[in-house]
């Protein structure tokens, strides 16, 4: 059911950014956001779309192993096709909690979410929530220091 | 015959994570015989959608006083504490 061409036909590597330098979550956002527009994913009111509903309905999850990350998305219409975008951060950048947005998870991975039908859409949505359940694989990318070992992290997901 | 319970799946956007909830939810409750009508939406709409429901199913924060119970939980994004909260629901939904 979970296959890695799901994240193939999603994540270009231009839009994975492995060992990221970030003061805060707009800044990961930012970065996310352009890489997304590079790839003509994106709108340019993406960047700002997302960082405006992180404040207000944040996307960070605690995960085991005390590993957390983020999923910043926002609504379709800032969308142009499609698409996936991947951080891993150097050192822990603070996104609050999706369930409690008064707490602050010590994030070390962001997928950026670039939505344009939540049906369609659904088989990549199953794979990141059944990624993020996988703790050796996200600890293995949460690791990674180069955009081909997190492609690696990401095959390994069994089907 | 019964007529199957409703849940309102709610997230931020109702566009991403109430989608994986909404079909890990359908599938559980599915293996357990329980039979559920489920609509998405926005954590905001909720109060004007509460009054055709049974349970609401949140991975953000809901509105206060509902007249029905609620259940706020990221365990279907992030597996923690998943067995438990499916237990829950199935007993909330079997009352």
């Amino acid at each position: 059911m979970m296959s890695t061409s799901l994240f193939g036909r999603y994540l270009d590597p231009r839009a994975i950014c492995p060992r990221v330098t970030a003061s805060d979550s707009a800044e990961v956002i930012t970065l996310l956001a352009e890489r997304l527009r590079m790839i003509g994913s994106v709108k340019e009111s993406y960047a700002r779309a997302v960082i405006d509903r992180e404040a207000t309905m944040p996307t960070g999850l605690p995960l085991a192993d005390d590993v957390a990350v983020a999923v910043p998305h926002t609504d379709p219409e800032h969308v142009v096709t499609p698409a996936l975008a991947m951080a891993t951060l150097a050192t822990p950048v603070a996104f609050k909690s999706m369930e409690d947005p008064d707490r602050d998870l010590a994030v070390t991975v962001v997928f950026a979410l670039a939505l344009r039908d939540k049906n369609e859409q659904i088989e990549m949505l199953q794979t990141i929530a059944a990624t993020l359940q996988d703790a050796p694989i996200m600890r293995r990318i949460a690791e990674a220091a180069t955009v081909a070992e997190i492609l690696a992290a990401l095959e390994t997901k069994k089907t | 015959m019964i007529r199957p319970k409703r849940v309102l799946v709610a997230c931020g956007t109702a566009v991403a994570t109430s989608t994986v909830v909404a079909n890990a939810l359908e599938e559980e409750m599915k293996a357990r015989g329980i039979k559920i009508d489920i609509r998405q939406c926005k954590a905001t709409e909720i109060p004007s959608l509460i009054a055709d429901a049974d349970l609401v199913v949140s991975t953000t924060p809901v509105p206060p006083n509902l007249s029905k119970p609620a259940i706020v939980t990221l365990a279907f994004l992030t597996g923690l504490g998943k067995a438990e909260v499916i237990e829950k629901i199935a007993a909330i939904l079997r009352a």
